[in-house]
């Protein structure tokens, strides 16, 4: 763990200290128990997004994505009776699929991540209002999907068995980001696409498989997402997610111009937007106030890690010509 | 040396009261004595070639003369005036210019707006509108002065590297400048803008500027420079008359010693064995409608010379596979090959050095040991995890073998010195099995020790049997340097020379098109 993923984790055991001295409600079973679901559902959406940034990249349609996959996840299995492990694996395709577009659009022909996926934000969220005439897609009244149920809004001894999917997707991701040769690429385009491209590296199809891996985990959060309202209204599900995805990993030190970020950055600062949110909730803040709230935080956030930064080269400076006033030779 | 004794050539000269004169100026930073008890002089109208490895105290000399630092002890005199250090006002106000290596010019502006940018003259009336008649007024005479050969009125983007220079010393001259301090401006010039630039310095002089002409190109300072004052480790390491500048002296005065490898690696010249590389009727982006072909033999270093935008470059892509090819075939070891990209040329063992080391050559955030893996990454992996064992001891052999100059392997690439920055560029693809390399400009920028360093490097890749291709705008090196010398004209190989025909003279006329004068009637160009 970073430096500065441990600044993160101290910041949020300070807010969760002081949220407990005010409302000891916070580490009640039940709060916690929501609080992992949503990190979980979150925490998903944020590692594909995390991928994408960590290219230099951005990808907008994530919160429409979501809206789009999982009016056509509840249409399949409620209304078309698909079973579900085949719905499921069709999702998973069709975020796939869309995730390779955006991929390919951006790296062949040489679109702007921010036009090609801010022009997906639009078109998912208008063709998930037609698909459902505007109205909203849910289950019809005793409609029983055990096995999917126990999988994603389950629980396995005390712990939501989503925030079990996220650490399970956590530890696959961290290997592939921090120790597979795949990984590696990634930083490497993210620091300099032109010089990866010059020591023979495909960048294009590097660049794109990021897409995809951000396309299959949207879908994945999807379902959840999906699985966990049980009914969707296109016009608003999962708006603005593109946005919490995005904070999650800036909160976590991913650089939006890429190459840097961890996954246990981008995960805790999943963990810190969502007890955020809580906190709005359980201090009886005003709802209304919740985006400002959480706006508020992450901009102090970067701009006190920015500022230690800086002070931290100082001083280095301020050592370093210590020493050799000393006299202990440079080299 | 003539430490401290000037001899000037010009009587003109040693008449007139110097300019500016450092005395025993020094200057230290953390850990580094950055000029220790320095002293020059600077008289009206001199050139003055100021020659020195990196890090000799060159860019601090700058800084002090510039304002924009001041020194530890030591005193600062200008036009009779003595001072503990400049201000940046002050240096502007009596007449100290600055030319940088990069320039510092608007590309979207047009030339007049660049030359009096800030100091635009106004018309009459509360908006303040640029009056652009009499701007072109003030413009027309200092472009007539360094002789530009371009309007007011074009974009600064349009123009060459050389007429941006242009600018900016139209500029100096436009804030009434008495000294024009220059920092590399020819290093990244082709031959006929070199001329230019050169023809503008004299010109500055006979109008009784001074001017001081910083540049690693000794052959340039040994032409233009009245007196050369050489840098070393901070302190002066001698002072050159006109009549003993010469490029042997100031290297010697540089290093402090003899340098052998140059010659060695000129003297190496062996037979080459077959033909490694070949191109036939490719086409480039550069000049899609001019064919080229080239053979490139294994065991050979091949000079590839020519104008800047001559195509060099854009051939080198091509190559690498980072341009498409628009046409034509290439060869290697006699099968024919299709790089669609670079990822196809390392694939088959045709390796580029290119020309920006910095945006393209290393990626500056990553370590030594990183970048050297990077294209090389799956050999350096088990189940494709990165094996940082395997990686690390590529490095390790790398950077003995190589000499980098580096803390450790782990060292961020972006914090060593262009020459040990170019070693890991190198080091890179040794450490995969070369059979074509191909290196864009190897030593631009780079001091004169890792030079000679680089070139042992070519030769020993030549030695070894591999075919070496090498694009250079430096005239010493592609004359000292390459086994056979392939001249480039507006996209086509306009000759190739052989070692006996091996001659600045004869490189210039195939750069621009002309029939070489050749020892032996029928060898030589084709």
């Amino acid at each position: 763990m970073s430096k500065k993923d441990l600044g993160l984790l101290v910041l949020i055991l300070v807010v969760g200290a002081v949220v407990t001295a005010i409302n000891p409600r916070f580490l009640s079973t039940i709060n916690l128990a929501n609080t992992s679901n949503l990190v979980a559902l979150f925490g998903i959406l944020s590692i594909g997004q995390a991928f994408v940034i960590i290219t230099g990249g951005i990808e907008l349609s994530v919160g429409s994505l979501i809206a789009l996959l999982g009016t056509l996840f509840i249409d399949f299995i409620a209304v078309r009776e698909m079973d579900w492990p085949l719905a499921f694996v069709l999702i998973i395709v069709l975020g796939a699929i869309i995730g390779f577009v955006h991929g390919w659009l951006i790296t062949r022909l040489k679109m702007q991540p921010f036009v090609v996926t801010l022009c997906g934000l639009l078109i998912y969220r208008g063709v998930a209002r037609f698909y459902t005439a505007d109205g909203t897609a849910g289950f019809a009244f005793g409609q029983n999907f055990p096995d999917l149920e126990f999988l994603t809004a389950g629980r396995s001894g005390g712990l939501p068995n989503s925030f079990i999917a996220l650490i399970v997707i956590a530890i696959v991701m961290w290997v592939v980001l921090h120790r597979s040769v795949f990984g590696r690429y990634l930083y490497a385009i993210g620091k300099n696409e032109e010089a990866a491209k010059y020591s023979g590296i495909r960048t294009g199809r590097v660049v794109i498989a990021a897409y995809v891996i951000c396309g299959v985990l949207t879908a994945l959060s999807a379902i959840y997402f999906a699985m966990y309202t049980r009914s969707i209204s296109p016009a608003s599900h999962g708006q603005f997610y593109e946005l919490y995805a995005i904070a999650a990993a800036v909160l976590g030190g991913f650089s939006l111009r890429g190459g840097e970020g961890s996954l246990v950055g981008v995960i805790l600062g999943t963990v810190l937007l969502q007890e955020l949110q809580n906190l709005v909730n359980l201090l009886g803040i005003p709802s209304s106030l919740n985006f400002a709230v959480m706006g508020g935080v992450i901009l102090i956030g970067v701009l006190v890690d920015q500022q230690w930064g800086v002070f931290r080269a100082r001083r280095r400076m301020m050592e370093a010509s210590r020493r050799n006033v000393a006299g202990a030779p440079a080299e | 040396m003539n430490h401290g004794v000037m001899n000037y050539s010009d009587p003109s000269i040693v008449q007139s009261a110097p300019f500016l004169s450092l005395e025993a100026v020094r200057k230290t930073y953390p850990g580094v004595v950055a000029l220790d008890g320095f002293s020059m002089e600077v008289r009206p109208g001199e050139v003055i070639g100021l020659v020195g490895e990196n890090g000799a105290g060159k860019s601090t000399l700058m800084k002090i003369l510039g304002g924009v630092t001041r020194p530890d002890s030591g005193t600062v005199t200008v036009d009779g005036v003595a001072h503990d250090g400049l201000t940046v006002e002050a240096s502007i106000g009596s007449g100290i210019a600055f030319v940088h290596q990069e320039l510092n010019l608007f590309e979207n502006l047009d030339v007049a707006a660049n030359i009096f940018f800030g100091r635009e003259p106004l018309k009459a009336g509360p908006l303040r509108l640029v009056d652009r008649a009499r701007l072109r007024e003030m413009v027309a005479p200092l472009l007539k002065r360094v002789g530009a050969n371009f309007s007011a009125d074009a974009p600064v983007a349009s123009l060459s590297l050389a007429q941006q220079q242009m600018v900016e010393i139209a500029k100096a001259l436009s804030i009434k400048a008495r000294l024009v301090i220059l920092d590399e401006p020819t290093s990244s010039l082709p031959l006929a803008e070199t001329e230019k630039l050169l023809d503008v310095i004299k010109g500055l002089k006979a109008e009784g500027i001074s001017v001081i002409f910083i540049s690693h190109r000794l052959h340039e300072v040994e032409r233009v420079a009245d007196r050369v004052v050489v840098l070393r480790d901070g302190m002066l390491a001698g002072t050159l008359s006109k009549s003993d500048i010469n490029h042997d002296q100031m290297v010697k005065l540089m290093i402090g010693r003899m340098l052998k490898e140059r010659e060695k690696a000129a003297e190496a010249g062996r037979a080459p064995g077959g033909v490694a590389l070949a191109a036939t009727a490719v086409r480039t982006s550069a000049y899609p409608d001019h064919p080229v072909d080239l053979e490139l033999r294994r065991g050979e270093i091949l000079g590839l010379a020519g104008l800047v935008g001559s195509g060099r470059t854009e051939l080198a892509r091509v190559l690498f596979g980072i341009d498409e090819r628009l046409g034509g075939s290439v060869a290697l070891d006699g099968k024919a090959l299709n790089v669609g990209s670079a990822a196809d040329a390392v694939a088959s063992g045709i390796f580029l050095v290119p020309e920006d080391r910095k945006l393209t050559g290393i990626l500056l955030d990553l370590s030594i040991a990183q970048n050297i893996s990077l294209p090389n990454l799956p050999e350096h992996a088990k189940r494709s995890l990165v094996s940082t064992r395997a990686e690390l001891a590529t490095a390790e052999k790398q950077k003995k073998d190589l000499g980098i100059k580096a803390p450790s392997v782990l060292t961020r690439t972006g914090t060593l010195s262009g020459g040990n920055q170019q070693k890991v560029v190198l080091a890179k693809w040794l450490a995969m099995n070369p059979k074509v390399m191909i290196l864009d400009e190897p030593t631009r920028g780079i001091d004169i020790g890792a030079k000679a360093e680089i070139y042992a490097l070519m030769r020993a890749l030549a030695d070894a049997g591999v075919a070496v291709l090498m694009i250079s705008s430096d005239m010493e090196e592609v004359i000292g340097v390459s086994d056979r010398i392939a001249v480039m004209h507006e996209g086509q190989i306009s000759g190739i020379l052989d070692r006996d025909d091996f001659s600045q003279e004869n490189v210039l006329l195939l750069a621009v098109g002309k029939k070489p004068k050749l020892a032996q009637a029928a060898g030589g160009a084709q």
